[in-house]
């Protein structure tokens, strides 16, 4: 089978044993049996420890960090790593640990709301252009050509630029440019659902088209979905960090890594742990999720299962 | 053959007519009014009428958009609000050293790529396999603009071997101009060869799975010859066209690269003029960005026609 390429390209096929699990698994519920091809995927369990690890540092952030993260002078400007400050202080003499611990906050709302927000606009718009097909179609799939169009940084930009900066408008901005991708992916599988013998059935048992959107296609397409939301928290959070380096994120003092790793651009010779130390942060982050989401795709996407 | 060219043109016409609406539409969301900005300092009533009038926004929304068309469409992107410069040459002089990035990062990546992917391709599973995927996994999440800042760390401040900023055009001062790109073309040619790496992969792997291969196989042709000879001009017709829908990854990287590395390109320009609140310029470069990305797709696209016979009869 002709391997379905993701919406810009990006999926890729990686061995999935499913075949030889198949007589082990008989008797198990479909959730415990995903779960067990899922524990089989180093990586994609290594993903999901990494994503527990900063979603556990993002709820418990006023627990776990030493200092205020806007705090000034709380230890001396510019200084590496010591035990007092274990990730060094920056120019302000702000803890870093403490910033980098609720830079964990803006970084997962941004890419969990946006790609939630991008998810729920472009699945309808995907329903109703694949179900009804037509002129509604059209319009709504040519739409979705242009927004494609934009590389996904440079529309948030264009966006930043009309909005202002702050984190809800780097939300709106990021989420504007991921509803094409999820349109494109949830209709073109309402395409081939819409073809299906139960939903003529439901049809001409007179069952209405919202309800049988609702009921009958909604449900066939989400493995898809969610592996396509999984797929795009990253760039999502890639896409925030952007913005925030450029300077169009939310305002200073909020402790954001892009913003942080861009302050420490001008001490890269005296104190580089300013940049880099931040910069890990978000490259742990950012592997563990793209790790996560191939093993999602890959144990989720019934199309991959062979 | 004609006939998919014309279609593939009309629907590249068809994009880009919707994002020449979706650009006109969000500079019309800016709040403001972009006369008053315009006139600055020398407003006064018959000023603001004057040029209400001459800029047509006076007239329906639609009149508006086409006299917006009609400007671009000649050419005309308007000129600077902030030293009235015109727009195109800004936008221009900007584009050039983007291109330039993007151009270098390409190579780089492409170098990088072909040979990681075959080799994780050709040794399956091992140690290889795991190491060129890993690698490009690695390179392909580091954000860009802090690979930037460490390669700067690394290669400037610690070995010394680079300048840390900086351009020179390469028709200017060749080998200054090379020098001073070694590093930004590290920095997106990576992340651009983490991609392209993973698609040889998978590409060269279906088809060495294909039964002309496996005949080729039956009648003893060496694994050597086989991946060079048989299958890899197949498995290359698909990596076409993810360089092509990369084009956009790849410029919206050059824009953050090109920040970090004080290269004057169109990310520099863009920021600037929003900060600025310089939308004439805004709007320049963004055309100009997403114009280019939509025109390489489709240059692209007929390429691969030429070189997948089976597109062409379709």
């Amino acid at each position: 089978m002709a391997q379905p390429l993701d919406a810009d390209g990006l999926a890729l096929p990686t061995a999935a044993p499913a075949a030889d699990l198949a007589a082990e698994d008989r008797g198990l519920t479909a959730a415990r049996r995903w779960w067990r091809r899922f524990a089989r995927n180093r990586g994609a369990v290594f993903g999901l420890a990494v994503f527990l690890a900063v979603v556990a540092m993002a709820a418990f952030a006023p627990v776990l960090s030493p200092y205020d993260p806007i705090a000034q002078g709380v230890g001396p400007p510019s200084q590496g790593p010591t035990w007092a400050h274990w990730a060094g202080t920056d120019s302000f003499g702000r803890d870093m640990l403490s910033r980098i611990i609720y830079g964990a906050r803006i970084a997962l709302v941004v890419g969990i709301v946006s790609v939630l927000l991008s998810m729920v606009i472009g699945v309808v718009l995907g329903l109703v252009a694949g179900y009804y097909g037509g002129w509604i179609d059209a319009v709504i799939m040519r739409v979705m050509d242009g927004l494609f169009a934009f590389p996904i940084i440079i529309l948030a930009i264009a966006m930043m630029a009309v909005m202002g900066f702050g984190v809800k408008n780097v939300i709106i901005a990021v989420a504007v440019g991921f509803i094409a991708p999820f349109a494109r992916v949830t209709r073109a599988d309402v395409l081939a659902v819409k073809e299906e013998p139960y939903i003529e059935a439901a049809r001409l048992g007179g069952v209405s088209s919202l309800a049988i959107i609702a009921r009958h296609v909604l449900p066939n397409v989400t493995a898809p979905i969610i592996v396509q939301a999984a797929l795009r928290v990253s760039g999502a959070i890639i896409t925030e960090s952007g913005l925030s380096f450029l300077g169009l994120g939310p305002p200073p003092p909020t402790p954001v890594w892009g913003s942080m790793i861009a302050e420490g651009r001008n001490f890269i010779v005296m104190a580089p742990h300013i940049s880099t130390i931040p910069g890990v942060a978000l490259m742990v982050t950012i592997v563990g999720l793209n790790l996560l989401g191939d093993g999602l795709r890959d144990t989720l996407d019934p199309r991959l299962r062979r | 053959m004609f006939r998919f060219f014309l279609s593939r043109i009309a629907q590249t016409v068809a994009v880009l007519f919707t994002v020449s609406v979706i650009i006109f539409a969000l500079m019309r969301m800016i709040p403001g009014d972009p006369i008053l900005m315009m006139l600055g300092d020398d407003f006064s009533q018959d000023a603001y009428r004057r040029l209400q009038v001459k800029l047509g926004f006076d007239r329906s929304i639609v009149v508006q958009y086409l006299i917006w068309l009609g400007d671009i469409l000649r050419g005309d992107l308007g000129d600077s609000y902030l030293n009235q410069e015109p727009v195109r040459r800004l936008v221009w002089d900007a584009f050039v050293p983007t291109s330039v990035l993007v151009v270098a990062s390409l190579i780089v990546g492409v170098v990088i790529a072909l040979p990681s992917g075959i080799v994780a391709a050709m040794k399956k599973n091992s140690v290889w396999d795991w190491g060129s995927m890993g690698f490009a996994i690695f390179v392909y999440s580091m954000p860009g603009f802090w690979k930037g800042i460490i390669l700067i760390w690394i290669g400037s401040v610690y070995l010394g071997w680079f300048p840390a900023v900086g351009y020179v055009a390469p028709w200017q001062d060749f080998w200054g101009g090379l020098w001073r790109l070694v590093l930004p073309a590290i920095t997106l040619g990576t992340f651009f060869s983490g991609l392209v790496a993973r698609i040889v992969r998978s590409s060269l792997l279906e088809v060495l799975d294909q039964d002309y291969i496996k005949a080729a196989r039956a009648r003893g042709v060496r694994q050597q010859a086989l991946v060079y000879r048989h299958a890899l001009a197949n498995a290359l017709i698909p990596v076409v066209t993810v360089i092509g829908l990369q084009f956009g990854a790849l410029l919206g990287g050059a824009v953050l690269t090109e920040t970090v590395f004080g290269i004057p390109g169109m990310g520099r320009l863009t920021v600037a003029a929003i900060l600025n609140r310089d939308y004439a310029v805004v709007q320049g470069a963004i055309l100009l960005g997403v114009f280019a990305v939509v025109i390489v797709n489709l240059l692209v696209d007929l390429t691969y026609a030429f070189l997948n016979p089976r597109i062409r009869v379709a």
